[in-house]
């Protein structure tokens, strides 16, 4: 860990004593050098064994590492928690100003535990932590009214982050997110629903410290080296442009397009749906997470004219990225932009989970269509392709819960589908709802076998798209997951966004050390990647999870891929394999302490 | 002899929000963090309108240098200040003074921090917003 660097400072916040401390924790930043590593660490001294994630003994952990607030895209702030949707390892990666904020307000490493009786909201500067009264908060329609009312009321203007519940979260549907300075999200597997339980409205974070650095001069010159390979890239201009938006009509070209359930992997409507759509006609504002030069945040001006008032208007600002427009948009067969834009802005106004509510919207749909759910469960709405109407109106709903079957599907698909069947078309991956893409056996291996079931654990599906045409070997497949995993706990601990994973490679992470008085080699970053990968993963078995219980979804086999129809057999050696070879690597660790 | 300089706002409504200039600022003195930057970049009520760039805009007549009680902030030729840091007190009147919130404070130094018109943090700004410029008479 760099010296003289305030990182170690790990912040415990006891929300049911309403109690805090400070304690420095070098021992871990000096193993795991913070953010994933660290995150993962304290949540396994801290989280008893088996927990409820929905009770007082759950525990969140927020973690920054040593490039936050130092070099430029190191903008994310880690979260990891016991996951209410699959009962397992939760972790969520945000960026917005929280990094930024939690690193300059001088801490680590933020330990959230116990719950609160009523809703409060905890607010920290400095050495300061304050519990506040959230109980004219709780309820409230939107999480853009809470924002607006803590900006209001909250100091520290330029140097916060506000990070907050929707609805959904108090209401504890178990894929809620909390949403950070507006629209950037702790998305997946359900941090939301966890606040919720704890009655925790929001967390404010301010902080505007320096960081000190141990040769200056070498410094500056990395961080212009870091800087202008930034700006020459063409990934900064392609995120910067269209943003991740960019990906649906190569994806729906390449036959990658998950649409309407998976029943089709391309989807008429692309065009409406595309970045390129959206840029020319929507595109309101680009913005930017503190300290990033690349500005991918698109937002969308949504125009609608009022009912009743003639020439009235509202004018509403919508976030779009590729994976809610995978989920919201060809996963429901949605062809009206507008109509769209009004889902990903409902999602976002209740605090849900894009890419789950789509697909557990999904289901909900194919299993309307095979009778296994009937207007009874629905309540009279017609869950339809594309009928973008009724899906607002089931969102409400599965907020609200008025009845068992939104009670149910508020668990989650898997869930949803044990209970009235369809598992064969319940498009889930270790309790987790699928990602985007459908490019062939590395996206699907990786989203079984990844520790978060995101696609972003491993990029199978860079590797699907980099091999097409070719004939992929199981053992170079496994062996590139494994490896790209555990190369990305190394950025993650940093914590450096994985859109800067080509900027960030082994040397330049190197390099970025030594100013700061850190010596790592390019081999000590991989064994400590590798150790990361590996607590992980022994979390997860510990808390139940079983490699041999995984399953692919009938669905995928069923539906083509650029690299034609995948080999239930294929996918179940590689499965296989991948098994193998990570508990050969566990007993390794384990005999080696 | 050089112009006197001063840092302009070109056009506020192209700022992303990306602080890279408020890290630059801080930079300067050679360590990571902002504590010591003096520009600041702020959503206008939520980033969906927008951002604003509060700095020192070079007045010719600078309301902080009139109510430092103890001379620290002195009228630098072609507008704006330079702080001596050896009389400032620490008092804040400065930062009361200016209309546009633009003199920063240095938490860890308790002192004033007022931009010095060196345009380092416009080389960082990706999109133009920012700009060194030579005062004009
Ligand atoms: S011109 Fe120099 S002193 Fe002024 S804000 Fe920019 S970097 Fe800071
Ligand atoms: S560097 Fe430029 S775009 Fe970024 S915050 Fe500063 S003024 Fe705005």
């Amino acid at each position: 860990m760099p010296v003289k660097d305030p990182l170690s400072r790990v912040l415990y916040i006891d929300l049911t004593l309403k109690r805090f401390w400070v304690e420095d924790r070098r021992d871990l930043f000096d193993k795991y050098l913070g953010g994933t590593g660290v995150a993962v660490s304290l949540l396994r001294e801290e989280l008893p064994r088996g927990a409820d994630p929905l009770s007082p003994d759950n525990v969140v952990v927020f973690s920054v590492g040593p490039f936050n607030g130092v070099y430029p895209m190191a903008s994310k702030t880690v979260a990891v928690f016991k996951s209410p949707l699959n009962s397992n390892l939760g972790e969520s990666h945000a960026g917005g100003r929280s990094s930024v904020a939690i690193r300059l307000a001088g801490y680590g490493a933020i330990v959230i535990k116990g719950a609160s009786d009523a809703p409060v909201w905890v607010s920290i500067q400095d050495n300061r932590v304050q519990f506040r009264d959230a109980r004219a908060l709780w309820g409230v329609r939107s999480t853009h009214t809470v924002g607006r009312v803590l900006r209001e009321v909250e100091g520290g203007h330029g140097f916060r982050s506000i990070m907050r519940i929707g609805r959904a979260g108090e209401k504890m549907v178990r894929y809620a997110c909390v949403v950070v300075d507006t629209f950037r999200h702790f998305g997946r597997l359900g941090l939301g629903a966890v606040f919720g339980s704890k009655k925790l409205k929001a967390l404010v974070v301010i902080g505007k410290h320096s960081i000190p650095v141990v040769d200056k001069p070498a410094y500056r010159r990395v961080y212009d080296k870091i800087f202008k390979s930034i700006m020459e890239t063409p990934a900064t201009r392609k995120y910067h442009e269209l943003g991740t938006s960019e990906n649906v009509l190569p994806l729906n070209a390449l036959g990658a397009l998950p649409t309407m359930n998976l029943k089709q992997a391309r989807f008429n409507c692309a065009e409406e749906i595309s970045g390129e759509h959206l840029a020319a006609k929507f595109l309101g504002r680009r913005v930017s997470c503190a300290h990033c030069p690349v500005a991918c945040i698109h937002l969308a001006a949504l125009r609608e004219p009022y009912d009743r008032e003639p020439y009235f208007y509202k004018t509403t600002f919508v976030p779009y990225d590729y994976e809610p427009i995978y989920s919201l948009g060809s996963m429901l067969g949605v062809c009206s932009t507008t109509g769209l834009l009004k889902l990903l802005d409902k999602v976002e106004a209740l605090g849900l989970d894009a890419m789950s509510t789509g697909v557990a919207l999904a289901w909900t749909t194919e299993a309307f269509e095979r009778g296994l759910i009937t207007e009874n469960d629905t309540m009279g709405v017609k869950p339809t392709w594309g009928d973008y109407e009724n899906y607002l109106k089931i969102i409400e709903l599965l907020v609200d819960q008025p009845n068992e079957f939104y009670a149910t599907l508020a668990r989650g698909t898997e869930y949803a589908a044990k209970v009235y069947g369809g598992e064969d078309f319940a498009l889930t991956y270790g309790g987790n709802e699928m990602p985007g893409y459908h490019t062939g056996p590395a996206a699907h291996l990786g989203f079984a076998t990844g520790a978060r079931h995101s696609h972003l654990d491993s990029a199978g599906y860079s590797y699907d798209q980099k091999t097409v045409g070719k004939t992929i070997k199981v053992e170079d497949m496994v062996d590139y997951l494994i490896n790209e995993e555990r190369w990305r706990q190394v950025l993650t601990s940093l914590v450096i966004c994985l859109f800067a994973r080509g900027i960030y490679t082994p040397q330049v992470v190197v390099e970025g050390f030594r100013p700061l008085g850190v010596e790592l080699s390019e081999s000590d970053l991989l064994r400590i990647g590798r150790e990361i990968h590996l607590l992980k993963l022994k979390f997860k078995l510990d808390e139940g999870f079983n490699f041999s219980q995984l399953r692919f979804p009938k669905r995928i086999f069923e539906t083509s891929t650029p690299h034609g129809r995948l080999d239930p057999s294929f996918m179940d050696t590689a499965l296989k394999l991948y098994q193998s070879k990570i508990e050969e690597d566990l007993q390794k660790f384990s005999s080696a302490g | 002899m050089a112009k006197p300089r001063r840092l302009s706002v070109v056009d506020v409504d192209l700022c992303v929000g990306c602080m890279m200039c408020v890290f630059a600022c801080s930079r300067r003195f050679g360590d990571g963090g902002v504590a010591r930057s003096a520009i600041k970049v702020a959503s206008i009520g939520g980033i969906e309108r927008g951002f604003t760039v509060i700095v020192c805009r070079a007045c010719p007549d600078p309301p902080c240098a009139s109510v430092c009680p103890t001379d620290a902030l002195n009228r630098r030729d072609g507008g704006g200040v330079v702080l001596n840091h050896r009389k400032c007190i620490g008092c804040g009147n400065c930062v009361k003074a200016c209309p546009y919130g633009a003199v920063m404070w240095d938490e860890e130094a308790n002192k004033p921090i007022v931009c010095m018109y060196c345009g380092y943090c416009a080389q960082y700004c990706p999109y133009g917003v920012i700009e060194i410029e030579e005062v004009k008479n």
